[in-house]
């Protein structure tokens, strides 16, 4: 955390409200995004219990689980999960808008024209914590090699076509969920997390109940006593009144209500498949409709558990939903949103194209080129913030990299060593930064013309002002150009960072990944083989579990 | 090691440890709170309450704020199911990952089929004592016979911790063919291709160094030696019998998303040496004691008024930190004694450090507005706050940063308002 999220936080806990860390949105909103409220089985890995799920707040829709140890309930929720969003996944395909550009062959030097199509939107998920999100990405994985009727060898449990599709999206979701900025997967703690600090540790902000508590604190409370309610307040059955946001239920609740429920669905479907020969006297006489019927009851009866359980989170979501909405959305959101977009229409060509599901690891160069890519989006997500919201920048300010003020004064002058004399103005600013640099240094003016740049040449001469030499983007007359250099009176504001991300040096094609990293990776290589030799105990390099670039986002997520 | 035969009281320090938790029966410690413990070492309030057995979780109900925790009873059976799965048939499947997994040293070699015993242990969970030393028998034995596999299942042994001892039971302890022993773990977290959650390896890995400092303490008996306990160079592994136990231990969980088994060896050194000094750093728990006035009860007799014992759990010191939550039952009680003081702690571990001398929010709130030293523009220079604190003078900096983002913010929020225009909105990028 950094100081002036600590700041922030500290005021939170006097006000007895959050108070906020952002005064845009940062973060794209799609007009009708989907919500995906996904609970897992207790103890099984990436077993479904239920979701919740719809882009209409009156109409969620449940899929739940019976018995989550039965192999078929699961397939068959999965299926469903998938008739219910690969639909909405989809129907972005459509509507393209095709952006051509000049290219050069590096050999012939050949003028071609290359068009592509980049859909002109993309589908944004929206789940309740980031357990929401690696749960999606652990379906993600378990459903996309599934093995379906039209597979050649297809298995004794072979599944419906759309299940490994939708495999497929959600592995390619959760992935991208991992580029910092991006939003075609978003965590609601995430989200409100960015724009509020509470009372509370960030720890504690894990919790929706709580954190909303903080952010909008019902009347006659204050957040702290809301988000101890939330998290501890129990009914008469001692459940949770507020229950977790998944994605694992209360253990009281699983003890308490879902097991018991188990118990008696698992009993009736007993009685239901048995011999009638063999069932006990009372059920002997009953028909199989009537017992059918018993299990259908049973059904129900943990559907009416589960639905319970979600729908306060379900409310929860829309609520942050409602919040996050009020604020004005940040300059640099549709330039990031297109690059979501770009995402989502690369994977669909992917689905298109026939190509083979993700691989279970990455070869090298794939692994590299994804942790370049998170590194350049943490870089411009982290300038573009500070470029859209003086919150942001204050951030820089605070740690010396940057600084505001009003300009006190303009005092041109020129650079005669060329032929022609050139505008290289003095600007005074009254500011209390000191950007930790020397003089000479080169400075980045943020609002200004594109890519202006300036040197700094003193720091507090006279006291609490700095003053910079403005060397470029003034046309190219003798005097600058008009707008182009700052007025008196102007709010100013100069960053040592560069305003835009480097491009790192190009890596190779995978078919040409040196002998140093592994070699080419053999042929199409479906599924590779996992090895379980060694399972890493620390942080590890991160190459190509996306570790390294893991707690970069997190670091992100701080400011 | 006498009095634990018998299962009586001897020494005094055990007495004054009974006394404090009054009627109630005693709550043994086991890996996971030792390795909690040694998370947070600093805490007094944890080190007695642990060392005398006193059940936190029905305290923190006593005091008003339950704890938190409970296992869903679908992951304990799960836990469970997987493994009696892995132990089934002669623990047959883990016998093949041990052979998988491990380095035999010469002259034996994993592949050779040596032969395999399991070691019979006494298994009442109310003889703790005889369970200890059976386990002692059974690695003694197995030390005395190289070239086979012994396998111990569920052995107890004993630590002794800030001067009160701890019983604790491995899932499995293998005794291997080359006479080393093996500390197997069994966790239902799976190993999903071929990595798992490093949080809870991580846990895991405390946890069974704590097993394999126990595993030492016993084998340097069974030797005779001194167990080694020289803080300053933990790596180092005793010669003979005392250094049986390996540092490698090997961790067995679900592989993907199946019940069969995977396995990987698990280096839990740096484990072992943090929970060692941590261990170690532990104030003496006589020490802790003698600070309590005599009298002093954790008795959780309904008859006990609930002030009472809110008075005596305040007497002892707790460092609370948010972290506390997830691992210590009276964590929600020590938060609302932090809040209610005003702890800048209750924020995070790190706040602390940022905020330097300033240690309740209101004194931190207090330095934040205060004048800043370097001074909003126009105010003069000097005014205020002496530079005094850096710490200070720098949350009054961010304290002026802040106020004037905001106000900036809710300016351009305005414009844009009144605006309602694309230009407004591109505005918003304006200078911070």
């Amino acid at each position: 955390m950094s100081l002036l999220t600590t700041l922030a936080r500290l005021e939170a806990v006097r006000s007895g409200h959050a108070e906020p860390l952002a005064t845009v949105r940062h973060r794209h909103l799609a007009e009708r995004p989907m919500l995906v409220v996904p609970l897992a089985a207790a103890g099984e890995t990436g077993a479904p219990l239920a979701v919740l799920l719809g882009r209409d707040r009156d109409r969620p829709r449940l899929l739940t689980v019976p018995q989550p140890l039965d192999r078929e309930r699961r397939f068959a929720f999965l299926a469903d999960l998938a008739d219910e969003l690969l639909p909405y996944l989809e129907s972005f395909g459509e509507e393209v808008e095709t952006l051509t550009k000049e290219s050069r062959d590096s050999e012939t030097g050949e003028q071609t024209e290359i068009s592509r199509e980049l859909c002109l939107d993309a589908p944004q998920l929206l789940v309740p914590n980031r357990g929401g999100v690696e749960l999606l990405g652990l379906l993600g994985r378990s459903t996309r090699f599934r093995r379906t009727v039209e597979d050649p060898d297809p298995g004794p449990y072979p599944a419906p076509t759309r299940v490994p599709l939708l495999g497929r999206w959600l592995t390619h979701l959760r992935e991208r969920a991992q580029v910092p900025g991006s939003s075609l997967l978003l965590a609601m703690t995430d989200l409100l997390g960015r724009h509020w600090a509470t009372g509370q540790s960030m720890l504690e902000d894990q919790h929706l109940g709580a954190l909303l508590a903080w952010i909008d604190p019902p009347d006659g409370l204050t957040g702290a006593e809301a988000a101890l309610r939330a998290e501890t307040a129990r009914d008469g059955r001692g459940q949770l009144l507020c229950p977790p946001a998944g994605p694992t239920t209360d253990p009281q609740f699983d003890s308490g209500l879902l097991a018991p429920a188990i118990v008696r669905y698992d009993a009736a479907r007993q009685l239901a498949g048995a011999d009638p020969a063999q069932r006990p006297d009372p059920a002997g006489r009953q028909s199989d409709a009537v017992l059918r019927a018993q299990v259908g009851a049973r059904e129900r009866d943990i559907d009416g558990l589960l639905e319970a359980v979600l729908l306060p989170v379900w409310e929860q979501l829309w609520h942050g939903l409602d919040l996050l909405r009020q604020l004005p959305p940040a300059a640099h959101l549709p330039d990031r949103w297109t690059g979501d977009r770009w995402s989502y229409t690369a994977h669909r060509d992917r689905l298109a194209a026939g190509e083979p599901p993700q691989p279970v690891r990455d070869d090298a160069v794939t692994a590299a080129r994804k942790l370049a890519q998170r590194e350049r989006e943490q870089t411009t997500v982290g300038v573009q913030e500070a470029l859209d919201d003086p919150l942001a920048m204050a951030e820089h300010r605070l740690a010396g990299e940057a600084l505001a003020g009003v300009v006190t004064g303009v005092e041109p002058a020129y650079d005669t060593s060329g032929k022609t004399s050139r505008p290289r103005p003095l600007v005074t600013v009254r500011t209390t930064d000191r950007p930790h640099a020397e003089p000479g240094a080169e400075l980045h003016r943020a609002g200004g013309p594109s890519s202006q740049r300036a040197q700094l040449v003193t720091v507090g001469a006279p006291s609490g002002s700095v003053t910079v030499r403005l060397l470029n983007g003034m046309g190219r007359k003798k005097d600058p150009a008009p707008g182009s250099v700052p007025e008196v009176g102007e709010q100013v504001c100069f960053t040592l960072f560069e305003l835009t991300a480097r491009q790192s040096a190009p890596l190779p094609e995978p078919e040409d990944t040196p002998w140093t990293h592994g070699g080419p990776p053999p042929g199409a290589m479906p599924a590779a083989p996992a090895t379980d030799a060694g399972v890493r105990t620390g942080m590890g390099t991160g190459m190509g579990t996306g570790m390294g670039t893991g707690t970069a986002i997190e670091e992100g997520a701080d400011r | 090691m006498d009095h634990v035969e018998s299962g009586a009281l001897r020494t005094p320090i055990e007495q004054r440890l009974a006394a404090l938790r009054g009627s109630a029966p005693q709550r043994s410690l086991d890996a996971r709170a030792l390795a909690a413990l040694a998370a947070n070492p600093g805490c007094r309030r944890r080190a007695v309450l642990d060392a005398a057995g006193v059940d936190k979780a029905a305290l923190a109900d006593r005091l008003g704020s339950p704890a938190p925790f409970g296992q869903s009873p679908f992951a304990i059976a799960r836990g469970l199911r997987f493994e009696s799965r892995v132990k089934s048939n002669g623990c047959a499947e883990l016998l093949e990952l041990l052979r998988g997994q491990l380095t035999l040293a010469p002259p034996y070699s994993a592949a050779e089929d040596c032969p395999v015993r399991l070691a019979e242990l006494v298994t009442d969970p109310k003889l703790p004592a005889q369970r200890v030393a059976s386990t002692r028998a059974a690695l003694a034995e197995a030390a005395d016979s190289p070239g086979v596999w012994t396998l111990l299942d569920h052995p107890l042994l004993r630590l002794e911790v800030a001067g009160s001892s701890v019983l604790l039971e491995p899932d499995v302890v293998a005794v291997r063919p080359d006479g080393r022993w093996t500390v197997v773990e069994i966790k239902s977290f799976p190993i999903l291709d071929g990595s798992a959650d490093p949080a809870k390896v991580g846990a895991a890995a405390r946890q069974i160094a704590v097993y394999v400092l126990a595993l030492r303490a016993t084998a340097a008996e069974l030797a005779g030696e001194k167990p080694s306990d020289d803080p300053y160079d933990p790596y180092a592994t005793p010669e003979g019998l005392a250094g049986a136990p390996t540092d490698t231990a090997l961790l067995v969980c679900p592989k993907d998303f199946s019940n069969r088994a995977a396995a990987a060896t698990v280096d839990v050194r740096k484990p072992m040496a943090v929970t060692r000094r941590q261990l170690d750093r532990l104030t003496r728990v006589e020490q802790l004691l003698d600070t309590l006035p005599t009298g002093t009860s954790f008795d959780l007799d309904p008859v006990r008024d609930g002030d009472t014992l809110d008075r005596a759990v305040g007497l002892l010191d707790a460092v609370y930190a948010p972290d506390c939550l997830a691992s210590c039952e009276l964590a929600f009680h020590c938060r609302q004694e932090a809040r209610c003081a005003g702890a800048v702690e209750a924020l995070g571990r790190g706040v602390r450090g940022e905020l330097g001398s300033l240690r309740t929010v209101d004194a931190a709130l207090a330095a934040a507005a205060a004048a800043p030293t370097r001074g909003e523009p126009g105010s003069a220079p000097g005014a205020g706050a002496v530079a005094a604190d850096e710490a200070a003078a720098r949350l009054a900096y961010a304290a002026a940063l802040r106020a004037e983002a905001l106000a900036l913010g809710r300016a351009v929020g305005a414009t844009a308002e009144a605006g309602a225009t694309a230009d407004a909105s591109t505005g918003a990028g304006g200078p911070g």
